[in-house]
């Protein structure tokens, strides 16, 4: 792992294991000059999530999305297959080459002089090429690649790190739980039409925490709760588990919940028509994993971070978000429900309700972690109180409503930011 | 189209903008409770996400996909303490305009256009789209069979979320 060689001298997170303690100094959430070092020391050297390969699956298939805050595209080349991602620029003089979302293409065109290239990056085209003396080589003129792309059971990631370590050694213990959520849904998954992109005004790290928190869920989201209790659900057996390090940062929480999961955990929520077909589900995981590990798939939520900005949350859906600070208190999401390809209509349907009740910028509880992080960023404008704490759970085994999977992200944030989070002098 | 039959279309237009300038009043009164009376209990609520304004709840993923009962859900949450980010409530205006009509037997189809203004702790926002609606004329006035809202914006960078009622 790429770390930096000068360790900050008052470092902006302060982890007192002897006294059972950590605290993050909030500047790591206001200062300017900590959200620039974050962009040249993380999201320049970590692995980005770019999308899932179930969006490209034809030849010439795209999608075009900034990842750490650069516009790239992904599009499957029609030659090789491969998935290629490339800088969303042209190599003449810099204009968008793919300026639709999505689409399917064999060739993209700069409509500025119309440079062209194909799904490869190829350049194939370049109006009055005579005019050109010899010292261009169109060759070396393609599109360029960003400089690491691979992927991980279809999830694609690329990196502007030539150096970084592959992405199976980056991803660590994290490859467990992504094959657990995977596996779950029979092997096969793809993201649903319809994207969820919005913005607010916290900082990024703020939605780290919240996303992989266990222990805001009963007093931020009270109105969630109360209205499974109203559709019948039983909370008696409220949220149980435990938080796991997963190595380079990445954390998950996993737990127990009142709430039902497509597959498979039968809740009220999915009418008693469905029990059959859940029931079924739920042997056939017994059959081609085991008990343990069905029960596991079926009935154990995952909150789990990948380091530095992907959060996948296999809970009463799956979802996939990704978010990026285009400044230190502003965070924009992008967020896609993931489900088991070719999935039966009707356990679609079931899937899609199960997201929306909690889930999404309309969703019962979204808006409210929205408004929670936006207070918070509020609250350290008023001074007076320096530091957050993040202690919860230290001294224990931690439980999935402890912060030891928060302590994982922001040691590794540390270790990256180096001598750039030292809060000496951190305006 | 008669005389008589465009007469007829305008009287409903004329009766709809009525029925519809009169929900945006109970919305922005925060009147959720009256507001509910408007549907019928098989009724659906949707508003699809910003890439996706043709979107099927049944295949794709929407912003909201309400039933009666999420509906009502949704009426008991914005009105509690614990909506957090509705609380305390936006004052918001929800505008209507560009109001058509088509007759479907007893039914009546409406698109319009609108404007919902959020105003909230110092900040504005403002939610763009149209409205589809299916209405059934009873007692002669109007029952909401379903309401959609669909989206110009490109995304909700914006408005940050869809905590309000469109």
């Amino acid at each position: 792992m790429t770390t930096s060689t000068v360790t900050a001298h008052m470092p902006v997170v302060d982890d007192d294991l002897a006294a059972q303690r950590f605290r993050v100094h909030r500047s790591a959430m206001t200062s300017p000059r900590i959200h620039a070092a974050e962009i040249e020391r993380i999201f320049a050297k970590s692995w980005l999530y770019v999308g899932h390969e179930s969006e490209i699956p034809d030849p010439g298939d795209f999608v075009r999305r900034p990842v750490g805050g650069r516009p790239v595209f992904m599009v499957r080349g029609v030659q090789t297959g491969n998935v290629n991602v490339f800088h969303n620029t042209c190599t003449h003089r810099g204009a968008l080459v793919c300026r639709q979302d999505s689409g399917n293409s064999k060739v993209f065109q700069c409509f500025y002089h119309a440079w062209t290239f194909d799904s490869e990056g190829q350049l194939k085209g370049v109006p009055d090429r005579d005019a050109y003396a010899g010292g261009v080589n169109f060759d070396e003129l393609g599109l360029k690649r960003v400089e690491r792309v691979e992927s991980y059971r279809g999830f694609v990631f690329a990196s502007f790190d030539p150096d970084i370590v592959d992405l199976p050694t980056y991803l660590a213990d994290a490859k467990d739980y992504i094959d657990l959520v995977i596996d779950g849904c029979g092997g096969s998954v793809e993201i649903v039409r319809g994207t969820n992109q919005y913005s607010f005004a916290a900082n990024w790290k703020l939605l780290v925490e919240n996303s992989i928190d266990g222990y805001h869920a009963e007093s931020t989201h009270d109105t969630y709760f109360k209205y499974l209790v109203s559709i019948g659900t039983d909370l008696r057996g409220g949220v149980s588990g435990r938080a796991v390090d997963l190595g380079n940062g990445h954390a998950v929480i996993e737990y127990s919940s009142p709430w039902g999961r497509p597959v498979a955990k039968w809740e009220p929520l999915f009418g008693e028509d469905a029990r059959t077909e859940i029931d079924r589900l739920r042997g056939d995981l017994d059959a081609r994993h085991g008990e343990q590990r069905a029960h596991t798939m079926a009935e154990v939520n995952r909150n789990m971070l990948i380091y530095p900005n992907l959060i996948i949350n296999d809970i009463m859906a799956v979802t996939v978000r990704t978010f990026y600070p285009p400044a230190p208190d502003t965070v924009d999401v992008t967020a896609w429900e993931l489900a088991p390809a070719n999935e039966l209509p009707a356990l679609r349907q079931r899937r899609l309700d199960s997201f929306l009740t909690f889930l999404g910028p309309g969703g019962f509880a979204t808006p409210d972690d929205v408004e929670a992080l936006e207070s918070c960023q509020q609250g350290f404008a008023s001074g007076g109180v320096v530091w957050n704490d993040i202690s919860r759970g230290m001294g224990r085994s931690p439980k999935a409503n402890d912060e030891e999977q928060m302590r994982a992200f922001w040691r590794r944030w540390q270790q990256q930011m180096g001598a750039a989070a030292d809060r000496s002098g951190v305006q | 189209m008669t005389t008589a039959a465009s007469q007829q279309a305008t009287a409903i237009r004329q009766h709809v903008e009525d029925f519809l300038y009169a929900e945006a009043a109970l919305l922005d009164a925060w009147r959720l409770d009256d507001w509910l009376q408007l549907f019928d209990e098989d009724a659906k609520y949707e508003v699809p996400c910003n890439d996706a304004p043709d979107g099927d709840p049944a295949r794709d993923l929407m912003l909201i996909d309400d039933n009666y009962t999420r509906l009502s859900a949704r009426v008991a949450r914005l009105n509690s303490r614990h909506a957090h980010r509705e609380f305390p409530h936006s004052r918001t205006n929800h505008q209507v305009f560009n109001v058509r009509v088509d007759l479907l037997g007893s039914d009546v189809s409406v698109t319009a256009s609108f404007t919902v203004w959020r105003f909230r702790a110092g900040r504005s926002s403002c939610y763009v789209g149209r409205y589809r609606y299916r209405l059934r004329q009873s007692d002669g006035g109007f029952r909401i069979a379903s309401k959609r809202a669909e989206l110009d914006m490109t995304d909700l960078h914006s408005v940050a979320e869809v905590a309000i009622i469109l």
